[in-house]
């Protein structure tokens, strides 16, 4: 299970590192922003992604929006892990095909839950 | 600074439109001529003035935060009030990544050994119940001993490692005063930014009203991209557009079919 996180803050992508691995999963890589996210979704074999919403240069939504319309990423499953609360953002998530959606601050549990459900139904 | 009195200015105005009535009424056109004149010139001055008071308050008002830092020679090289609040925050920014990197660092040493001492731990004891129940050889005891021994010592050492550790977490907490004392600072900047702001608003619009300026009504709302990112909310309980927490967002999700 190959994991590429995205955060512009170093520290939670740290955080999401470390609960990652206690949940079994330690392949993971990072990126800043959607712009370093998207190259090395093309050039490597990610088998999920976690992403933040707020980014400078490219946003988690437009990441999002950039990865379901690519051939070859379109089903990634994607988990977004963000402080964006506006139930209109998380309609939009929705609609542009959001897997899971975490908002911060969140507790480990929440996290392993929704990335245990996103698992289930793509097996 | 104070918002400008106008009383007097239109206490002449009505007097000046009423004698421009009189001398109209009573065909004296050369006089109504000048009494108009006379009215536009008191309207320039006091429109001047005005200006001038707006214009001295702006002045003021950048000297008092150096907005820009070349502004005038007797401020050149000093740093503006602004940049000092933006590399404050900056520092406030670098405080808490170094706390949440130093805790995060400790975290990460401490769990290995706490994760030995309880490893260790469940190895030892099949083999303490074997002693316990009398079913242990003297070989095996001898060597039972040994690895109860490496045990405590071991055990011991990582406790206090862990109990350093621990500490250091504490300790890497002390970013919150400093930060607190910091953002006060900044707080107390942009108040005081603000009351400028809304004197030179009142200001301005006394020299709007005596130039006939109309601009279109305040909008308090503003106008941003309606899902442009917003970060965290500060207040969601006084707020219906936004979810109060992951139960509120698993509700919405699901509504919407997920």
């Amino acid at each position: 299970m190959k994991i590429l996180i995205v955060d512009d803050f170093s520290t939670m992508r740290r955080i999401i590192k470390n609960l990652l691995r206690d949940l079994g999963y330690t392949n993971t890589h990072e990126a800043d922003d959607g712009n370093s996210a998207l190259p090395l979704l093309r050039s490597s074999d990610f088998d999920f992604l976690v992403t933040d919403w707020n980014m400078p240069g490219m946003t988690g939504i437009e990441l999002l929006k950039a990865v379901r319309s690519d051939d070859k990423l379109r089903s990634l499953p994607v988990l977004m892990v963000t402080a964006e609360a506006k139930r209109e953002q998380i309609i939009e998530a929705a609609q542009a095909g959001v897997n899971g959606y975490v908002v911060k601050p969140f507790t480990a549990q929440a996290l392993k839950e929704k990335i245990e459900k996103i698992f289930e139904r793509v097996a | 600074m104070s918002i400008p009195d106008g009383t007097q200015f239109e206490g002449a105005l009505v007097e000046q439109a009423k004698a421009l009535l009189v001398q109209l009424e009573s065909g004296d056109s050369h006089q109504a001529m000048k009494t108009i004149s006379n009215l536009h010139t008191s309207r320039d001055q006091y429109l001047f003035q005005e200006v001038g008071k707006l214009t001295r308050s702006l002045h003021t008002a950048i000297q008092n935060f150096h907005v820009d830092s070349g502004f005038d020679a007797s401020t050149l090289g000093e740093m503006s009030r602004m940049e000092d609040a933006s590399e404050r925050l900056n520092y406030v920014i670098t405080l808490t990544e170094r706390a949440a990197n130093r805790t995060m660092d400790m975290v990460e040493e401490t769990i290995p050994l706490s994760n030995s001492v309880g490893n260790r731990a469940r190895e030892l004891k099949p083999e303490w119940e074997r002693l316990i129940r009398r079913e242990m050889k003297p070989e095996e005891f001898r060597v039972l001993t040994h690895s109860v021994t490496s045990f405590l010592e071991q055990a011991s050492k990582e406790a206090s490692q862990i109990d350093d550790n621990l500490s250091n977490i504490l300790l890497a907490q002390d970013y919150q005063d400093l930060t607190g004392q910091v953002i006060k600072k900044v707080i107390t900047l942009v108040q005081e930014v603000q009351d400028n702001l809304v004197q030179l608003v009142k200001m301005a619009g006394s020299v709007d009203q005596i130039a006939g300026i109309e601009h279109a009504p305040f909008d308090p709302k503003p106008k941003e991209n309606p899902v442009g990112a917003e970060g965290p909310i500060m207040n969601p309980e006084k707020r219906d557009d936004v979810v109060t927490g992951q139960d509120d967002v698993d509700a919405l999700l699901s509504s919407l079919g997920f």
